[in-house]
């Protein structure tokens, strides 16, 4: 019996059943972190959901788009969704050019290669929380950037100043990221063809010249990949706006949708609200993905 | 020339702020004029390192950290070796599901789960303020899953043919023919999942609320938002609170940098 059944198996379930095995922990990992949540966040902003007491049995009616109403008609969430879009406006075209110009001129560097990589790469490593520490200390009221500035610094301080809260984060945000990004360029720029810029030497173009000419054109798959991911990590934003303006200040003029969606869902006891902000965030991030795709490849 | 002009003012902007920390962080009275960029010998302290360890017990939060961030390391490898060498060398019925689940996956964003996995997590299975629950979402990383499988498919297929004909089962010839010679991956997934768990705010931030239970990261991140206004030397102490969790992930870089490549990088980012 127990031969039969050896025997049959492997017809049944592959060459290999002990495969099944060693991937089972993964897909159950899965099924209950990704796909079960995944399912119940779409299903919750579609019902009236709230906090029960552990086992009380009660019922979270069906209110077909009411959250998503609640979520639109909320003026603190359209600032949020406003301020990620500045946040995005500045952020993305700073986070290219800042790693296409040092990559482009690291890749050229003959000395010191390796103190600069590691130099450009430590913010990205680096936690948030403990960068964010001495962020506040610079560009506090007191600190160094406005005592450089003198008469010059900004009142109110940046990071109470409604106009300069978000563009400060926005900065910030770029340079701890670019690291990553200089690396992504420096891999994408071992494979542009010499012989293209040996091209546009000979046609007489200068260095300047054939950064644009050669350099930025062969880089454009790259540059879509930078601008997609760059705009998926000022989607998730977080921690900048939680710490760095103490909780998305001054008056939400910094609060981005995932801070809305803690207060929402966990400080208010709303999560039916906030997982309609989640959906309505990721619709936004994948459109806009979509379109910076359609946009740059065009071209 | 222009160009080491330009490498020279992008170096000195990255990591003057990190040099302006650990300066800010020995300061006695906190000082922002211009010349507070040289330390002054007479404004020096280790005072601020006590007085954040006061504040937030920097032992339990580095436990903690070391507990969350060793934790999601150990799954990470375990079952991404599993399911990976599994995807790259076995075959078996739903192998092409499980690979495509590990695509799909990868696209899922995080913002979307964060509610739901909150409920799940701290109202239906009970998990706050437990190791569990903090370590839960990270456990297994699809990238490295991805990372296994790409090196497991790298190895030549003599050295399994020859060990089948030695009459070695599966699993043994996973364990002593390719584990040993995927090694320099190991490396790398372990290096890069490092810095995820020990950088991660929003979700042990979420899950702990208990002191006790936060890893420094979340500690830090209180004492900036609560205490610190209150606080006599207020910058002194975050600035050392900074310090003591920023200085494992910069000094392990720095020391493995030449194992951080650009291709495997986004293993250490939840995504």
């Amino acid at each position: 019996m127990t031969g039969l059944r050896a025997a049959r198996m492997p017809s049944l379930l592959g060459r290999h059943p002990v495969g099944l095995l060693l991937t089972a922990p993964y897909v159950v990992f899965v099924a209950v972190v990704f796909a079960y949540p995944l399912g119940f966040a779409v299903w919750m902003s579609f019902h009236d959901y709230f906090f029960a007491a552990p086992g009380a049995t009660v019922e979270r009616p069906f209110v077909g788009l009411e959250n998503y109403a609640a979520v639109l008609g909320d003026p603190a969430v359209r600032r949020a969704f406003l301020n990620v879009a500045i946040f995005l406006v500045i952020n993305v075209p700073l986070t290219v050019a800042i790693a296409l110009v040092l990559a482009v001129a690291l890749n050229g560097a003959i000395r010191g290669r390796t103190f600069l990589r590691v130099a450009f790469y430590v913010p990205y490593v680096t936690a948030s929380v403990a960068v964010v520490g001495v962020w506040l200390f610079l560009f506090s009221r007191e600190g160094l950037v406005n005592q450089v500035l003198g008469p010059l610094a900004p009142d109110p301080s940046w990071l109470v100043n409604e106009a300069l809260a978000m563009p400060v984060i926005a900065v910030f945000v770029a340079w701890k990221q670019s690291g990553f990004f200089i690396l992504l360029y420096l891999a994408a720029l071992q494979n542009v063809p010499r012989e293209l810029y040996e091209a546009a030497s000979v046609d007489g173009a200068g260095r300047a010249r054939s950064f644009w000419s050669v350099t930025v054109p062969a880089l454009r798959p790259a540059t879509v990949l930078v601008v997609v991911l760059a705009t998926i990590t000022g989607a998730n934003l977080f921690t900048e706006p939680y710490l760095l303006t103490n909780g998305g200040g001054p008056n939400g003029a910094s609060a981005s949708p995932v801070l809305l969606m803690y207060q929402r869902g966990v400080e208010q006891g709303l999560p039916d609200v906030a997982a309609a902000i989640g959906v309505l965030l990721v619709i936004g991030v994948v459109a806009l993905s979509l379109l910076n795709r359609r946009l740059l490849e065009a071209r | 020339m222009r160009r080491m002009i330009v490498l020279g003012l992008g170096a000195l902007l990255f990591v003057f702020p990190f040099y302006y920390m650990f300066i800010g962080s020995l300061q006695a009275e906190p000082d922002t004029t211009v010349t507070s960029v040289l330390p002054d010998p007479g404004n020096l302290t280790l005072g601020n390192y006590a007085e954040i360890n006061e504040k937030v017990n920097l032992g339990t939060s580095l436990l903690n950290s070391g507990i969350f961030t060793g934790g999601v390391i150990a799954c990470t490898v375990v079952f991404g070796v599993l399911a990976g060498y599994a995807l790259a060398r076995l075959r078996f019925r739903g192998r092409g599901a499980v690979f495509g689940i590990v695509l799909l996956v990868q696209v899922v964003p995080f913002q979307l789960l964060l509610i739901p996995l909150y409920v799940l997590i701290v109202r239906g299975y009970g998990l706050a303020d437990s190791h569990l629950g903090v370590i839960l979402p990270f456990a297994i990383n699809t990238t490295a899953v991805f990372v296994f499988r790409q090196f497991f498919l790298q190895l030549p297929n003599e050295l399994f043919d020859a060990a089948h004909v030695d009459g070695a089962g599966e699993l043994r010839v996973m364990w002593s023919v390719a584990l040993p010679l995927v090694r320099p991956a190991l490396l790398t997934v372990v290096l890069l999942t490092f810095i995820g768990p020990w950088n991660e705010f929003l979700w042990p931030f979420l899950i702990t609320k208990q002191a006790d239970m936060q890893p420094l990261a979340v500690s830090l991140a209180n004492y900036i938002s609560n205490v610190a206004g209150r606080a006599a030397n207020p910058y002194g102490a975050l600035l050392a609170g900074a310090c003591v969790l920023a200085a494992p992930v910069i000094g392990l870089f720095i020391a493995f940098q030449r194992h951080f490549v650009s291709t495997d990088i986004g293993t250490g980012v939840k995504g």
